[in-house]
C-alpha cells in the first residue's frame, strides 16, 4: 500500500509566546511535530505493518523541518519529503499548502493519505480535506479507528463527542483524532536507521509551480496576546460561607448565573 | 458593497443549533447591509425556515434529499454547491461545528477562496470586516482578512458572537431540488457517548473534572450541578487518561476549546494544554485543595478546598436561590 503522511513542524506548545513587531516570535523556541500529526503517523506505520507497502512522509517548510521529518523517520516511516518553500513563498496560507502539497500528490497513486486534524498553530484544518478535494479523492476527519480489509475501509469518526461508525473505500484521505493511537517513540535503533533512510528535498520549480499559483488568498494584519487576566479572588472562610459567597457572586457581580 | 451572504443553517436533535443564529448574527455585519440567505440541507428540514428568519435571515433556501439524511462531504457538498450555483453569493458563513469543519475546506477549495476558520469575533462591517481568530490553541490571537476579490468565507466558533434578538418577520422559504449521487462514504452508525441535550462547545455552564474526581463515581456531583445549572460536564486530560471519563468530555489542546459563560474547574491543576481549551471562558472558577495550583492563576474566583465537599454544597445553595 502506498501511503502518504502530512506532517507539520509546530511551535512546542510549552513555549511561551514573545509577540514583537505583530509577529510571533521563533528566535530560541523548541519546534515540534504537530501532535495530531503523529497520531497520523504511527497510524500510517500500523497500517503499513498489517498490509505492506511504503509510508512517506512529507511536509511543507524551510531546512529546520528536517528535524522533525527525521523523528517520523525513526518512528518507522520508510522515507521523508521536505518541500522548500523558503525562497519562494513569503506568505503562505491553507491554499497554498494545499496547493503544493496535492501538485506533489497528484501523480503519487496514493491509496492512503493521512494528516492530523488540526495543527495546533494555526488551528484550521483546512489543510487535509483541501488536499482531498484537489485530488478529487474522498476523505473522512477526526478519525478514532482505521480498519483496512481488501477495498473497504471501515472507521470510525469523533463527532462532538459522538463517534460516527462509518463505511468508504481506498483511495483515501484521513485526518487524525485524538485516541486514534497511542503515538510510539523513536527507538535508539530506530534513530540510528532514520540517518540512513531517504529524505529529498524539493523546490516550487520541481514540482512545475509558479510562486503566482500558490499565493495566500487570505492575510494576516495583526497578531497580538490576549489583554492580561487580572488575579482572580480566593475565596475565604469557611468553606459553606465561601459557597454562599461564590454563589452570590456569579449572580451579582459576574452576572453569569 | 454590501453582499449577498450563504449562512449554513445546522440542525441537531430536532432542532436548530445557537451556532447556526450566532452565523446569521456574523453574516449580517459582513453583509453590509446586504441580503442573508440561510441554506437548510437534510432529509426534512423545511419546518426550521420561519425561525432562522426570525433571528435574521432574509430568505432561506431548502435542498431535501433522503442522502442529506446524515451528513456527508459528498452529499452535503454537492447540495451546497448547486445553492452556491443557484445564488452566487459574495460570502459564506458556516459555523466551526463538526459539520462546518469538515465541509467548509472543501467548499473553500471548490471555490479556490481563502477560508477563515473558527473566527470568534469580527471588525467593522461589508466590505472593512476584519475577523478575529485564535492561534495557539488561544495563546494569541491574530487579525485577518481576505486578500483580494472572492468569496469571503468564515466560520465562527460557537458562543462567541451574539444572535440577533428573535422577532417575528417574514421571509420567503423556498426549495431547491438537487440530484444526489456517488456517495463515496456511507453512514452505518452514530454511537452517543456525549450527554443529552447539552453540547459541550455550545454550552454556556461547563463543570469540569479533573484528576482530583479520583473515579468514574466522582463525577456524579459534578453532573448533578451541571443538569441543575443547564450545563455540561467536560473533563481534564488527566481525568481522561485515568478512564475517569470518556475522551468525549476533554478539554485541551488536543479535546475541545470551549468558552462557556462560566467554566467550573473542580479537581483540575490547570496544566497548560488544559488551560488552551478553556482560558478563553468569560468566568473561571478553581475549585483546588491544592492552593499553589495553576489553574487558580486564570480563575477569577477560587476555592481551596476539597471538591467533594464544595461541589455539593455549590449545588445546595444554588437549589435555594433559582
Amino acid at each position: 500500500m502506498n501511503i502518504y503522511v502530512l506532517v507539520k513542524r509546530t511551535f512546542d506548545t510549552e513555549e511561551k509566546l514573545v509577540v514583537s513587531g505583530g509577529q510571533i516570535q521563533e528566535d530560541g523556541a523548541e519546534f515540534i511535530i504537530n501532535p495530531y500529526d503523529e497520531y497520523a503517523i504511527e497510524e500510517a506505520i500500523t497500517v503499513r505493518d498489517a498490509h505492506g507497502g511504503e509510508v512517506t512522509v512529507v511536509t511543507i517548510g524551510d531546512e529546520e523541518a528536517e528535524k522533525q521529518l527525521r523523528t517520523a523517520l525513526a518512528m518507522g516511516a520508510d522515507k521523508a519529503v521536505l518541500i522548500n518553500t523558503e525562497d519562494d513563498v513569503e506568505e503562505m496560507d491553507q491554499f497554498t499548502a494545499a496547493y503544493i502539497l496535492a501538485e506533489y500528490l497528484k501523480d503519487k497513486e496514493a491509496d492512503l493519505i493521512l494528516a492530523g486534524n488540526v495543527a495546533i498553530d494555526g488551528g484550521s484544518g483546512q489543510v487535509g480535506p483541501r488536499v482531498a478535494d484537489l485530488l478529487d479523492i474522498n476523505y473522512v476527519t477526526t478519525i478514532t479507528s482505521l480498519e483496512i480489509e481488501g477495498e473497504t475501509v471501515k472507521i470510525v469518526r469523533d463527532i462532538e463527542g459522538d463517534a460516527e461508525e462509518l463505511e468508504t473505500s481506498l483511495p483515501l484521505l484521513v485526518t487524525a483524532q485524538q485516541g486514534l493511537n497511542e503515538p510510539r517513540y523513536p527507538s535508539l535503533p530506530g534513530i540510528m536507521k532514520a540517518k540512513k533512510k531517504p529524505l529529498e528535498e524539493l523546490e516550487l520549480d520541481d514540482l512545475d509551480i509558479d510562486e503566482e499559483d500558490v499565493e495566500a488568498k487570505t492575510e494576516t494584519i495583526e497578531v497580538y496576546l490576549p489583554p492580561k487576566k487580572e488575579a482572580g479572588r480566593i475565596l475565604e472562610g469557611e468553606i459553606p460561607s465561601q459557597v454562599s459567597e461564590l454563589v452570590s457572586l456569579l449572580r451579582s457581580e459576574a452576572k453569569v448565573i | 458593497m454590501s453582499k449577498k451572504v450563504l449562512v449554513l443553517g445546522e440542525t441537531r436533535e430536532g432542532a436548530l443549533r445557537n451556532v447556526s443564529f450566532e452565523a446569521i448574527a456574523a453574516a449580517k455585519k459582513i453583509s453590509g447591509g446586504g441580503e442573508v440567505v440561510a441554506v437548510l440541507l437534510g432529509e426534512s428540514v423545511s419546518d426550521f425556515g420561519n425561525e432562522l428568519v426570525a433571528y435574521g435571515a432574509d430568505r432561506v433556501i431548502t435542498v431535501e434529499h433522503p442522502h442529506l439524511k446524515s451528513y456527508t462531504s459528498d452529499g452535503y457538498g454537492q447540495a451546497f454547491m448547486a445553492v452556491v450555483d443557484q445564488e452566487q453569493p459574495e460570502a459564506i458563513v458556516f459555523g466551526h461545528t463538526a459539520v462546518g469543519k469538515d465541509l467548509s475546506p472543501k467548499i473553500a477549495s471548490k471555490l479556490q477562496t481563502g477560508l477563515i476558520s473558527d473566527v470568534t469575533d469580527i471588525e467593522g462591517e461589508g466590505d472593512d470586516a476584519v475577523f478575529i481568530r485564535p492561534i495557539y490553541s488561544g495563546k494569541a490571537f491574530e487579525k485577518v482578512k481576505l486578500k483580494e476579490d472572492g468569496v469571503v468565507f468564515v466560520t465562527v466558533r460557537p458562543n462567541n458572537i451574539a444572535p440577533l434578538e428573535r422577532e417575528e418577520r417574514s421571509g420567503d422559504v423556498s426549495s431547491l431540488s438537487v440530484d444526489i449521487t456517488n456517495l463515496r462514504t456511507i453512514i452505518k452508525n452514530v454511537v452517543r457517548k456525549s450527554a443529552e441535550g447539552v453540547d459541550l462547545s455550545e454550552a454556556k455552564v461547563i463543570i469540569a473534572g479533573g484528576r482530583g474526581v479520583k473515579s468514574k463515581e466522582g463525577f456524579e456531583p459534578l453532573q448533578e450541578l451541571a443538569d441543575l445549572l443547564g450545563g455540561a460536564v467536560g473533563a481534564s486530560r488527566g481525568a481522561c487518561d485515568a478512564d475517569y471519563c470518556d475522551y468525549s468530555l476533554q478539554i485541551g489542546q488536543t479535546g475541545k476549546v470551549v468558552t462557556p459563560d462560566l467554566y467550573i474547574a473542580a479537581g483540575i491543576s490547570g496544566a497548560i494544554q488544559h488551560m488552551a481549551g478553556m482560558s478563553n471562558s468569560k468566568v473561571i472558577v478553581a475549585i483546588n485543595k491544592d492552593p499553589e495550583a495553576n489553574i487558580f492563576k486564570v480563575a477569577d474566583y477560587g476555592i481551596v478546598g476539597d471538591l467533594f465537599d464544595v461541589i455539593p454544597l455549590l449545588t445546595e445553595e444554588f437549589k435555594k436561590v433559582m
